[in-house]
């Protein structure tokens, strides 16, 4: 076990000695661990390039390293050859022997690297993959330098020396100065400055306070919460301490969703290794300052990532909210002052303390200060975590960095903000994004999600997806919110079904604006949004379904019908073995036909229709041709 | 129940009976037996001294807790966003024709049980389905139907 640290000089002299034992250009094959890479085997590969490297009698010579998140999911399992750069993509465990051969003779293997889709060439380093390029990673970067479980590697980074210099130099006042100065708005949600929080926390008067981690990323289709977590965990706990420092607390708490096993693991293994270092417990830093953590894992419920509701099951309880007329800043955990902010906001913070409030407020736009990492998803070329400076356009996002709309189609919508936000079409994707532009298109920056929508998908039907979640996660608590949602739900379903009436747009209006005004809290508040934007910018589409009895994606299923086109088809029996209700008819040479009584629109048949016969078309608002007659045979003159 | 008071005693143990550990209390209770059973939450209320109504308002209350037990093999179907606009609902549809089986159901032999999660991260794969911790990136129908064989 280490020896506790007594000062800032002693951290500094355990950073030397660990750089001393590390030759910088010693090459590293790190290898992303993160949760993305991990369903496509990242495991597997880690252990094929160690046992590569035994067995090729190298292990003096290369490192291998298992690291966080590196956020180019899409390509997975990404491995980075260090100290060049060089990026490797959709490694599999086979590949390992032929990279550490390459590495070994200082070659860069091309099989393996990134081609650009435009451009049609190959990329090397990691730094000029177009994806890559256009962000800049000064929370996320240290992710793929570091393996999670080690905290030598992110002390090797320069780790702690933020709370070094805090405890050693700064005052506590200081410290909450110099956030209050960067103007930090919390990144999980809201926007909220973190400086203001933490001021009111800390002038609340009271002996016991408490500052906690939100890690409850509740939001579906967002993720950087978990990646921060998983790969770096001691910059949140890092950020933690500082904030527990600033506004005078000694005890701290993560809470992390159970969803999440990795995060859990990774930050328990960092709360011992710092408590071991003396970097958290008693007497931090030999500075006299006592700080605890102790984590906390949700049991899974979207409305628990709400202030209240977290700090009630935080006590064991179930994760209602209450009203808050009163601030969890006044009174929080127990009645305590209780500070909360989320993962990459703490995050942010030791970036601060070292690099200065100055330098934070010269990235990003006038009101919204720094980078935000989003997880960029849906229909996108590249999916990935991204970290971009505010003020960056959503075109700027999604074509430059996200590589535009998968398979060529059109972009139709971009979600952000989850379930609380809304969708924002084409005519402003020049928006530049930060925390009030996105609120003035009805919309939010939430956490970080953002899903890109196109042309195949159905606008209601995503308003319908959401109100189903939040139906599901309303606690139930406040009638605003629980028979609104519960009514809305309704509605949707009945216009995705081609049941809407002509009167049903006025009401989800009305229900929303209630819901708006009288709700408990932000969950039900909120919950309207992605229905009231995908009115605003969609409502051709809400009519077409009411009044048309059409749904222009053709997604929704009681309004879609699948026609075989008889010039198409080549009677090559996939759809008619794959059709799940057995609706398709024909034969070894008959034109396959769908029966209209049976087929269920479950859309198999469009899915596996080969690509080079496209056969298969949706129908939707107008009437369904009549099949070929029964027993028409194929004619092959497309071969001939 | 000797087996379930075994493992009661062993968690709240683990956390010094402490009330405000009672969600922890039960995840590991969750994940010792696969479910709670009313004896192991009867258990709980009277060694943490807690009302049986909490305990019950608590597992109730929470997605991760189930009240009945779980097939021998878990099918999650990711329906978060991403997986959605992708083709989630089509893929549960598919994954459900052929275990015969409804969202949040077991199949009455315990072999299968069907549910869905909100998002797991795996974005890039969507729609993901998860078998037995197995991650698979929109499985077509013979896919499924091996690896639902396969799964004795």
């Amino acid at each position: 076990m280490p020896n506790r640290l007594s000062s800032a000089e002693e951290l500094e002299k355990l950073r030397a000695e660990i750089l001393s034992k590390r030759d910088s250009k010693k090459p590293t094959i790190a290898i992303c661990s993160g949760t993305g890479c991990e369903t496509y085997g990242s495991g597997v590969v880690h252990r094929a390039f160690l046992q590569e490297v035994k067995a090729q009698g190298l292990e003096d010579k290369i490192d291998v390293r298992a690291t966080g998140c590196h956020g180019f999911c899409e390509k997975g399992v990404v491995v980075v050859v260090f100290p060049e750069e060089i990026s490797y993509v959709k490694v599999k465990q086979e590949d390992a022997a032929e990279v550490v051969e390459a590495v070994a003779n200082n070659k860069v293997l091309d099989r393996l690297l990134y081609v650009d889709p435009v451009t049609g060439k190959k990329i090397a380093k990691e730094a000029d993959i177009p994806f890559y390029k256009n962000q800049s990673r000064i929370v996320f970067g240290a992710n793929k330098l570091i393996d999670p479980k080690k905290i030598e590697d992110y002390i090797a980074l320069g780790g702690y020396s933020a709370l070094a210099k805090a405890l050693s130099k700064m005052s506590p006042e200081a410290v909450l100065e110099e956030v209050k100065k960067s103007n930090l708005r919390g990144r999980g949600g809201g926007g909220f400055p973190a400086g203001t929080k933490w001021e009111e926390t800390k002038n609340t008067p009271g002996n016991i306070k408490y500052a906690v981690v939100n890690c409850d990323e509740g939001d579906p289709g967002a993720y950087m919460d978990r990646s921060l977590t998983e790969g770096n965990p001691h910059s949140v706990l890092e950020g933690l301490i500082l904030c527990g420092y600033a506004i005078g607390a000694h005890q701290g708490y993560i809470y992390v969703r159970q969803e999440y096993p990795l995060a859990v693991e990774n930050l328990k293994i960092a709360l011992q290794q710092a408590e071991e270092y003396g970097l958290l417990g008693k007497n931090i830093l030999g500075s006299g300052f006592d700080f605890d953590v102790g984590t906390h894992r949700g049991a899974g419920a979207f409305v628990s990532g709400e202030s209240s509701a977290l700090m009630a099951a935080i006590e064991g309880k179930t994760g209602e909210p209450r009203l808050k007329y009163i601030h969890t800043a006044v009174s929080g955990i127990k009645g305590r002052p209780t500070n909360l902010n989320n993962v990459e906001t703490y995050a942010t913070v030791p970036l601060i303390i070292n690099k200065g409030a100055d330098w934070f407020r010269s990235i990003g736009t006038a009101e919204s200060k720094g980078t935000k990492i989003f997880s960029l998803v849906g229909k996108v070329n590249n999916t990935g975590l991204v970290e971009i400076p505010m003020g960056m356009t959503l075109r700027q996002i999604i074509y430059d960095i996200g590589g535009g709309i998968l398979n060529g189609k059109k972009f139709k919508g971009v979600q952000t903000g989850g379930p609380s936000g809304g969708i924002i079409p084409e005519k402003h994707l020049d928006t530049p994004v930060d925390f009030d532009a996105l609120t003035d298109l009805g919309s939010m920056m939430g956490s970080g999600g953002m899903v890109v929508m196109d042309e195949d998908t159905c606008m209601v039907d995503v308003a319908r997806y959401f109100v189903d979640f939040l139906c599901g996660e309303s606690c139930g608590k406040c009638i605003p919110c629980r028979e609104g949602l519960r009514l809305l739900q309704r509605i949707l379903t009945d216009i995705c079904n081609g049941e809407g009436q002509p009167g049903d747009l006025d009401t989800i209006e009305e229900v929303a604006e209630v819901m708006v005004d009288a709700s408990l809290c932000a969950l039900g508040s909120t919950a309207a949004n992605p229905v009231l934007s995908t009115l605003k910018y969609f409502r051709d589409e809400y009519e077409a379904h009411i009044k048309e009895k059409r749904c222009p994606a053709k997604f929704c299923k009681a309004l879609t019908s699948y026609y075989i086109d008889p010039t198409k088809c080549e009677a090559c029996l996939i759809c008619l073995r794959n059709c799940p209700a057995g609706a398709v008819n024909g034969g070894k040479g008959l034109i396959h036909w769908i029966d209209q009584e049976k087929c269920t629109s479950c859309g198999v048949c469009f899915d596996v229709c080969p690509p080079r016969f496209n056969a298969v078309v949706k129908i939707s608002g107008e009437p369904v041709p009549p099949p070929p007659p029964a027993g028409t045979k194929v004619s092959r003159k497309k071969e001939a | 129940m000797a087996g379930v008071t075994a493992l009661v005693d062993k968690v709240v143990d683990k956390y010094g009976k402490d009330k405000d550990m009672l969600i922890q209390i039960l995840l590991d209770l969750q994940k010792g037996f696969g479910w709670l059973p009313s004896e192991a939450l009867n258990e709980v209320s009277v060694r943490l001294r807690v009302p049986t109504s909490r305990v019950y308002q608590a597992a109730s209350f929470y997605k991760a807790f189930s009240f009945s037990p779980k097939g021998r093999h878990s099918v999650t179907v990711c329906v978060g966003t991403a997986c959605q606009v992708r083709g989630a609902p089509r893929l549960l549809d598919r994954i459900g024709d052929q275990l015969d089986l409804k969202e949040g159901e077991t199949s009455s032999d315990m072999r299968f049980s069907l549910d869905t999660v909100n998002c797991l991260g795996c974005c890039a794969l969507g729609p993901v389905m998860v078998i037995d911790g197995v991650y698979q990136s929109n499985p077509s129908t013979e896919q499924l139907e091996r690896i639902f064989e396969g799964a004795k």
